[in-house]
């Protein structure tokens, strides 16, 4: 005899917020990295973590022009002709970058004065070039989405890593607040001198070539915590 | 004639792309794995730089400005301008050189049309915008800053060829062995940094 299974149909709603979902938030995280495990979104990784500020509107401009730009191209994926895919793509992020970059300068000015051509760069970021082709041009807006969201937050975190290491090193201080070195302003005790102020600060970190050394630094920790990741070629 | 040669030499060695501001890190980092690949894609990216920054200098000076055709300051279109040109320029050079040499289109393979989102070529046409720079000046940037590239990653392609044969730590390996490697030429480079060309 045969058995009659009663199949229930699995209604799909258009903005779940599952476990599949959840992941794809929390993996660029930690397995799937940009910038330390998909070796993407470099170039402005380094002229912008000398302060932890720039770091920080970089990181929230880069997460939103990725969330926004993939949810744009995932719901235009079936009309978009094959030879001229790149141009929309880059089209697209051109017009989200201009957007963010305007409201920039209206919102921040000093920010945007000392950022310069660096929110031009975005556009080229490979991110979101890199997610584009991967995984908006072959899955549903709101999961990409959250997909670009999700890769622009591994991307921010980094980042403002980055920026307090060498921010902290470089200048005794995060985000304006001036911890250790001379200038300090914390820790005073009755003499007038701060007792962290013994700190010189390492001039090498404010110059470009510290955050490749740091990036190296900071890969060689995420694989060794997470021995997943050993290139092994 | 001297103004030119300037601009050339600073941008290859003194401000050089790839090791002092970093750009065009991507595929500097991806295809420096063998001196023959590093080779072609340099030559592409000089090429790339040579013909698109003059370009990008004729749409910001006879379209965007206020002098220009619509008489209106229409800047704030520059990125997309911009970038439509290198994508289509890119293009081009790609079919050349699928055209001319079929063994260098299929070792590089998919870093040929990725060379439209090198942030070095973006990254110079808004630099040449900040600084300023004239027609013959701008063509001069170009080549310099592709030449500085070319040299940037034929070198580091020279040196991780023969890192494969040392010892280096298993987390380290690779990835983050390149990433160093970049930042002590970085540094290497940092040494030319107070030379002043036109004082030769």
């Amino acid at each position: 005899m045969a058995e009659v299974q009663v199949l229930e149909e699995i209604k799909e709603s258009a903005f779940s917020f599952g476990k599949e979902e959840r992941r794809l938030l929390t993996d660029p995280l930690n397995d799937n990295n940009p910038i330390t495990v998909q070796v993407l979104g470099i170039c402005s990784a380094l002229a912008v973590t000398t302060l932890v500020t720039k770091a920080v509107v970089m990181g929230i401009a880069v997460t939103l022009v990725c969330g926004f730009s993939n949810l744009i191209i995932s719901s235009l994926r079936n009309n978009i002709p094959k030879q001229v895919r790149m141009i929309v793509q880059l089209v697209i992020v051109a017009f989200l970058v201009t957007v963010v970059e305007l409201s920039l300068k209206a919102m921040n000015y000093p920010i945007w004065k000392e950022l310069s051509v660096f929110i031009g760069l975005i556009i080229t970021n490979c991110i979101i070039m890199g997610r584009l082709e991967a995984f908006a041009m072959a899955n549903k807006p709101w999961k990409s989405f959250l997909d670009g969201i999700g890769n622009g937050l591994g991307y921010a975190i980094i980042l403002v890593i980055i920026a307090v290491i060498r921010e902290l090193f470089g200048k005794g201080a995060i985000a304006g607040f001036k911890i250790i070195g001379p200038t300090s302003e914390y820790a005073l005790n009755t003499t007038e001198i701060s007792m962290l102020s013994w700190y010189a600060p390492n001039n090498l970190m404010v110059l470009f070539p510290s955050a490749m050394f740091v990036i190296g630094v900071i890969i060689w920790a995420h694989r060794a915590w997470n021995t997943k990741l050993v290139d092994i070629s | 004639m001297g103004d030119l040669i300037n601009i050339f030499v600073k941008s290859a060695f003194i401000e050089n792309m790839a090791l002092a501001y970093f750009l065009g890190m991507c595929s500097f980092l991806a295809v420096s794995k063998s001196v023959k690949t590093a080779f072609g894609l340099g030559l592409a990216v000089i090429f790339v730089l040579g013909i698109t920054m003059p370009m990008n200098w004729a749409i910001e000076h006879f379209l965007l400005s206020e002098n220009g055709l619509f008489g209106l300051d229409l800047t704030f279109l520059r990125f997309i301008l911009f970038i439509s040109t290198i994508a289509a320029l890119v293009q081009l050079v790609e079919m050349i050189v699928e055209k001319f040499s079929p063994s260098l289109y299929n070792s590089l393979g998919i870093f040929l049309p990725l060379i439209t989102v090198n942030c070095a070529i973006l990254g110079g046409s808004l630099f040449m915008i900040a600084k300023e720079y004239n027609f013959t000046e701008s063509v001069s940037f170009g080549l310099g800053s592709g030449f500085g590239w070319f040299l940037a990653i034929v070198a580091i392609a020279a040196i991780r060829e023969k890192m494969q044969y040392s010892a280096v730590p298993p987390a380290l390996r690779g990835l983050g062995m390149a990433f160093i490697l970049t930042g002590m030429m970085g540094m290497a480079f940092m040494g030319l940094m107070g030379i002043d060309p036109a004082a030769f």
